[in-house]
């Protein structure tokens, strides 16, 4: 006997879509109470349909769903956060692109996990925000899903021998998990960890995000934490994200930006 | 265990399924609607399926489907040269066409920059329309991607490729606002704001 349909409200962020049929497009979305969902958007595709300006990826939007039986089906729209910053902005698209495509990798079909779409909402209100400092976004967002999935690195112990770690010079090893101390580090594979380095990434995975976006980062530095949280993610997913690579390539065109020194 | 169903007709139902938007049902129905067709019916479309591929190709020029080198869009003399409407996919140029107004030429890109589902630059005709501005007498650009995200950022990255490349040329982009039989009350914020940025005299 077939179920009954239901119709539910919720809130949610479009993460990824396709095009499908004649008309209409296929939506994957992260939602606060239901997690990862698959939805179909029926006939968005034609230029007159009422919904598709508010279905536009990487939105915050409240949707009226029916349940199906295979797909579940969208049936009002209505966008309310755009996130996109004014100017239309390549360096922004690749950011959201990668920040959406590491929830979608580190997240299953449909298991709640709220304050992981708390997290998405804060650091795409954050990325849009004039004169954020995308890489440090970037950052934070890595340490925190990781904590929120359960593949939080180790940094106040060494990963190896479990002891707690001296504030001076360490190594990160994707490979053990965290940070591991001079005496226990072992193979190539561990990146060498500067002090300051270490400060920020501990500081990054417990300070609130309005604490964190206060940091002033220089290039050399946000170079090596993108290094160390690319290869740790790089190595839990045992595979190389597409939009990290799609940022690389962009970054490389950028402008060099005006940066204030280390802190 | 005997088959209930025949490999030739499994191999067609099979083939049919990978085509966008005809699940296994659908895919199943048409088989079946092929076997108690006339002849002619499946041998005129396995015919125009072979010669799809084997006689179609793209146009050196702009990378529309064509069956000749250059195609007639390309090779029409009437056409302005020097406007070239770059458009995503071969059915947009189509569309474009279709309202019957514009006379220039076009560049097909064949898709647009997708991060996640690994579509980079490399993977579309944008450095052959960076050599292409450059290389013949083009005075404007009209950047005619879907609205939208990736057309967006495709649009953008063209722009700062052309200016990274050292090229200038009059850059545009197709007007979005309200389409007509829209209802301005069921318009999205962004979607306004164009409207209203690209407001007309009467």
């Amino acid at each position: 006997m077939p179920r009954p349909e239901v119709v539910f409200r919720t809130s949610a962020i479009i993460i990824r879509r396709y095009e499908y049929g004649e008309a209409d497009r296929l939506l994957t979305l992260f939602t606060p109470d239901q997690g990862k969902i698959r939805v179909i958007a029926k006939g968005v595709r034609k230029p007159t349909a009422k919904m598709a300006g508010h279905l536009e990826l990487y939105s915050k939007v409240n949707l009226l769903i029916r349940r199906g039986r295979d797909l579940h089906r969208i049936e009002q729209a209505e966008q309310v956060q755009p996130y996109q910053p004014q100017r239309e902005s390549l360096i922004w698209f690749g950011y959201a692109a990668y920040l959406v495509e590491l929830l979608d990798r580190f997240s299953e079909d449909e298991e709640p996990n709220p304050p992981l779409f708390g997290l998405l909402d804060i650091a795409l209100n954050w990325l849009s925000a004039p004169d954020s400092d995308y890489a440090l976004v970037a950052r934070y967002y890595e340490l925190r899903l990781l904590r929120l999935t359960g593949f939080e690195p180790s940094l106040f112990r060494c990963a190896v021998g479990q002891e707690e770690i001296e504030a001076q010079a360490q190594y990160f090893s994707p490979l053990d998990g965290g940070v591991v101390c001079p005496d226990h580090v072992r193979g190539h594979a561990a990146i060498p960890l500067s002090l300051n380095a270490l400060k920020i990434l501990r500081y990054a995975q417990t300070r609130d995000f309005d604490k964190v976006r206060a940091l002033q980062i220089s290039a050399p530095m946000h170079h090596l934490l993108e290094r160390i949280m690319h290869s740790y993610i790089a190595h839990l997913l045992e595979t190389r994200l597409k939009s990290a690579d799609f940022l690389h390539l962009i970054e490389r065109f950028r402008e060099a930006p005006q940066i204030p020194p280390s802190p | 265990m005997s088959k209930a169903i025949p490999d030739s007709v499994t191999r067609l139902i099979e083939a049919f399924s990978r085509l966008p938007g005809i699940g296994p049902k659908t895919a199943s129905r048409l088989t079946y609607f092929l076997l108690r067709a006339p002849e002619d019916v499946s041998t005129t479309l396995a015919g125009a399926i072979s010669e799809l591929k084997s006689k179609t190709r793209l146009c050196k020029v702009c990378f529309n489907i064509t069956e000749e080198e250059v195609c007639g869009l390309c090779r029409d003399e009437r056409r302005d040269a020097k406007l070239i409407a770059v458009v995503e996919e071969p059915l947009d140029v189509l569309a474009i066409e279709r309202a019957g107004i514009y006379n220039g030429r076009y560049h097909v890109l064949h898709g647009v920059l997708n991060p996640r589902e690994g579509i980079f630059a490399e993977n579309l005709k944008i450095k052959e329309l960076v050599e292409r501005v450059r290389s013949e007498a083009i005075t404007e650009l009209i950047l005619s991607t879907n609205p939208g995200m990736e057309g967006d950022a495709t649009a953008t990255y063209i722009k700062d490729e052309l200016s990274r490349a050292g090229v200038t040329v009059k850059i545009t982009r197709l007007a979005r606002g309200l389409p007509t039989g829209a209802d301005l009350e069921h318009a999205d914020a962004a979607t306004v704001m164009r409207a209203l940025e690209g407001r007309q005299n009467l």
